[in-house]
């Protein structure tokens, strides 16, 4: 059974909706800024969506004074444009339609615990409750579904910053296996202090814009965001889909809690089985949206990884985090959004700041923007901390 | 749900039952973790989580083709600890043990790590579906023939914090609070060790009175032509365990050891509700 993409829907630093992505690529225009969304000493970018919790609310119809995390709004405004792309209506579709709902978040409700915990920590009968109900990962999925109007299957997964792109892969796999005929699959997540601080105690940030596959890179940047793909079973389409999810694959890199092997083992593994499961060579592959944190490390293993996979037939690849920063856990959807973007477009985005190859492997990422290409079929990469690494394959959609 | 039966071959958990009480029984953690700077390191739900997932595979010659864990919080002390740093050191030369251990992934990464294994590996942090969806992801592993044998573990702690608020939230009028860890290793054929056999299993969602609930349990039972089962409620097993979100964990793990050795052979059928989630799990001695 081939499974097929019918919706997407995004909101990061660079848009709030696929038009608004689509013309920050076209204008090379990245979203980052000084963080905005709290208090905070360190003088880093980040990629903040550019909309308060307020807007988010009134956009999504819920009233101001329900509290709502973040993670959760980004990941309805997301899911819910992605829902509506793919022609769906699920409180009024058919019931025999079995609908699910698979989301990640590395976060969850963080960023109103972070409202919780000072008071808390003080006196514990302090704090308001009201900020730390939605504090678990799973809370965000149910909002999820409830704005959505999903009643049947719904999950969590936090794999780090692969986490989005197993949610995708579990989609399929579960349409595949003829347990659902439509599924929301994607990730979201809230900048917060947590992270923030997170990132900064691992000393990968960058002062200044990442520079993925650049010698000269320094770290990466962090950013907030929300991508879903819709996807289908062929059998229940009313619509052509954008194109197929016809391979993916995970695997570990069983190598450092947080690093990555110098050989890319893990990633290696992870893009050679999407191939393998699409049924593809590597000269099949058109475009990577790559990992591409900017970080020394992630760059030089996924870079080792790509050249052990493609030899010196590279396909042109980009990381979009130059414009998204890193959204963790959201990371998988926005990219997976892009990358079917990429094949109904034809276009191939431009890795920002990009001047000199790193020289062990000698790869140079695409830095021009490009569309009405014809390509036939996309990887998108998703690596993160504990090895977890995720590839997944689209191609285009032929009857 | 299940596309076919699941076995298990093998479950370990940190409970112990005399006299009718449930203890919670760490792992002899030297001997599962005996790297002691490893050890030391690792917070309590992460040497709990580690030591009882590796005592699962101790006699496993081959590797696993899958590890799944479940957490409904994660490492939540890990959590606590590193935000007490953020407010304590003003964001200041913050060590960043405490953030790396605080993702959920940690206790799954660090299994793959310690038996050097690259095949897939995953982790489901949706409350009372966080280990439904793992064995779900299991038993399609194994439906698939992606898999011959797959790792699938709960773990979640509990800290004086977290029983703080949720006692503020009014939630341990009926059961005490609880933790643990439980690790299974599933097979896609029955062999001789076989402990039990899961048939099958439904997750859903909703609010559902109780005729509804037991329509739909009828329903489920009906479909498996399993309607002399036994059936264990929430009201069963967690005045042992007591409540937390991968609780059912701590139910599949008794009903494997009990099972082995009973002559009753009626299925048994493990029901969970948590908020609005909720999950019937059918098993059966093999």
């Amino acid at each position: 059974m081939r499974v097929c993409v019918t919706g997407i829907g995004c909101v990061s630093g660079i848009g709030v909706n696929v038009g608004e992505h689509l013309r920050s690529f076209r204008d090379g225009q990245d979203g980052l800024g000084p963080v905005t969304l709290f208090a905070t000493n360190h003088d880093v970018p980040v990629s903040e969506v550019k909309q308060t919790n307020e807007m988010l609310k009134r956009q999504l119809g819920i009233p101001l004074s329900d509290e709502r995390s973040r993670t959760a709004l980004l990941g309805m405004t997301a899911a819910g444009e992605a829902v509506s792309d793919a022609g769906l209506d699920l409180r009024v579709s058919d019931p025999a339609l079995r609908v699910g709902l698979i989301s990640s978040t590395s976060t969850g409700g963080m960023d109103l615990t972070e409202s919780f915990y000072p008071s808390f920590r003080e006196n514990p009968s302090q704090g308001r409750l009201r900020f730390v109900v939605s504090h678990d990962a799973a809370d965000s999925t149910e909002r999820i579904a409830d704005y959505l109007g999903v009643t049947g299957f719904r999950t969590t997964i936090s794999t780090a910053c692969s986490s989005a792109a197993n949610a995708i892969m579990m989609g399929a796999r579960m349409i595949r296996q003829g347990m659902l005929d439509v599924v929301i699959a994607g990730g979201t997540d809230a900048l917060c202090k947590f992270t923030l601080n997170g990132f900064a105690s691992l000393m990968i940030l960058d002062r200044e814009p990442c520079r993925p596959f650049d010698a000269s890179r320094a770290g990466l940047n962090l950013g907030e965001g929300a991508g879903y793909l819709v996807l289908q079973s062929e059998s229940t389409l009313s619509k052509t889909p954008y194109c197929l999810l016809s391979g993916y694959a995970n695997a570990n890199d069983a190598y450092h809690q947080t690093a990555s092997s110098s050989d890319g083992t893990g990633a290696f593994l992870a893009m050679k089985g999407a191939l393998d499961k699409a049924g593809l060579q590597p000269e099949d592959v058109d475009y990577i949206n790559a990992h591409g944190t900017g970080t020394p490390n992630n760059d030089a293993s996924e870079s080792q990884a790509i050249r052990r996979l493609f030899g010196d037939r590279v396909p042109g690849l980009s990381s979009t985090k130059t414009f998204t920063g890193h959204t963790l856990g959201a990371a998988g959807g926005l990219e997976a959004v892009f990358s079917v973007l990429s094949l109904r477009h034809g276009i191939s985005y431009p890795n920002l700041n990009f001047s000199t190859p790193i020289e062990e492997t000698g790869l140079l990422p695409l830095t021009r923007y490009q569309e009405g290409m014809c390509l036939r079929s996309v990887l998108s990469n998703s690596f993160g901390f504990g090895g977890n690494n995720t590839s997944l394959l689209f191609r285009q959609y032929t009857r | 749900m299940l596309t076919k039966p699941v076995y298990i071959e093998k479950a370990t958990a940190t409970f112990e039952l005399t006299n009718d009480q449930c203890q919670l029984k760490e792992p002899d953690y030297k001997r599962m973790i005996p790297n002691a700077t490893l050890r030391r390191r690792m917070s309590r739900i992460v040497r709990m989580g580690v030591a009882t997932g590796l005592q699962c595979l101790e006699e496993s010659t081959t590797p696993v083709d899958a590890i799944l864990t479940a957490t409904g919080l994660g490492c939540l002390a890990d959590t606590e600890k590193f935000m007490d740093t953020i407010l304590v050191h003003n964001e200041e030369l913050l060590a960043p043990t405490a953030f790396i251990q605080s993702t959920f992934n940690t206790i799954g990464a660090q299994i793959a790590l310690l038996t050097g294994n690259h095949s897939y590996n995953n982790t489901y942090v949706h409350r009372a579906f966080s280990l439904e969806s793992a064995l779900l992801d299991g038993g399609m592993l194994l439906g698939e023939e992606e898999a011959s044998s797959v790792l699938v573990g709960a773990v979640d702690e509990m800290t004086p914090a977290l029983q703080t608020i949720l006692g503020r939230m009014g939630c341990w009028k009926k059961y005490k609070p609880g933790e643990g860890a439980a690790f299974f290793l599933l097979s896609g054929s029955p062999s001789a060790k076989s402990l039990v056999e899961i048939r099958d299993m439904e997750l859903f969602s909703g609010c559902f009175t109780e005729k509804e609930m037991a329509d739909r349990m009828a329903r489920f039972l009906r479909h498996n032509g399993a309607g002399d089962a036994q059936i264990i409620l929430p009201d069963t097993y967690k005045p042992y365990c007591g409540e937390y979100p991968t609780a059912m964990s701590f139910a599949l793990w008794y009903s494997c050891s009990w099972m082995k050795d009973s002559d009753d052979t009626r299925p048994v059928l493990l029901c969970n509700s948590f908020l609005n989630n909720h999950s019937f799990l059918l098993i059966k001695k093999v």
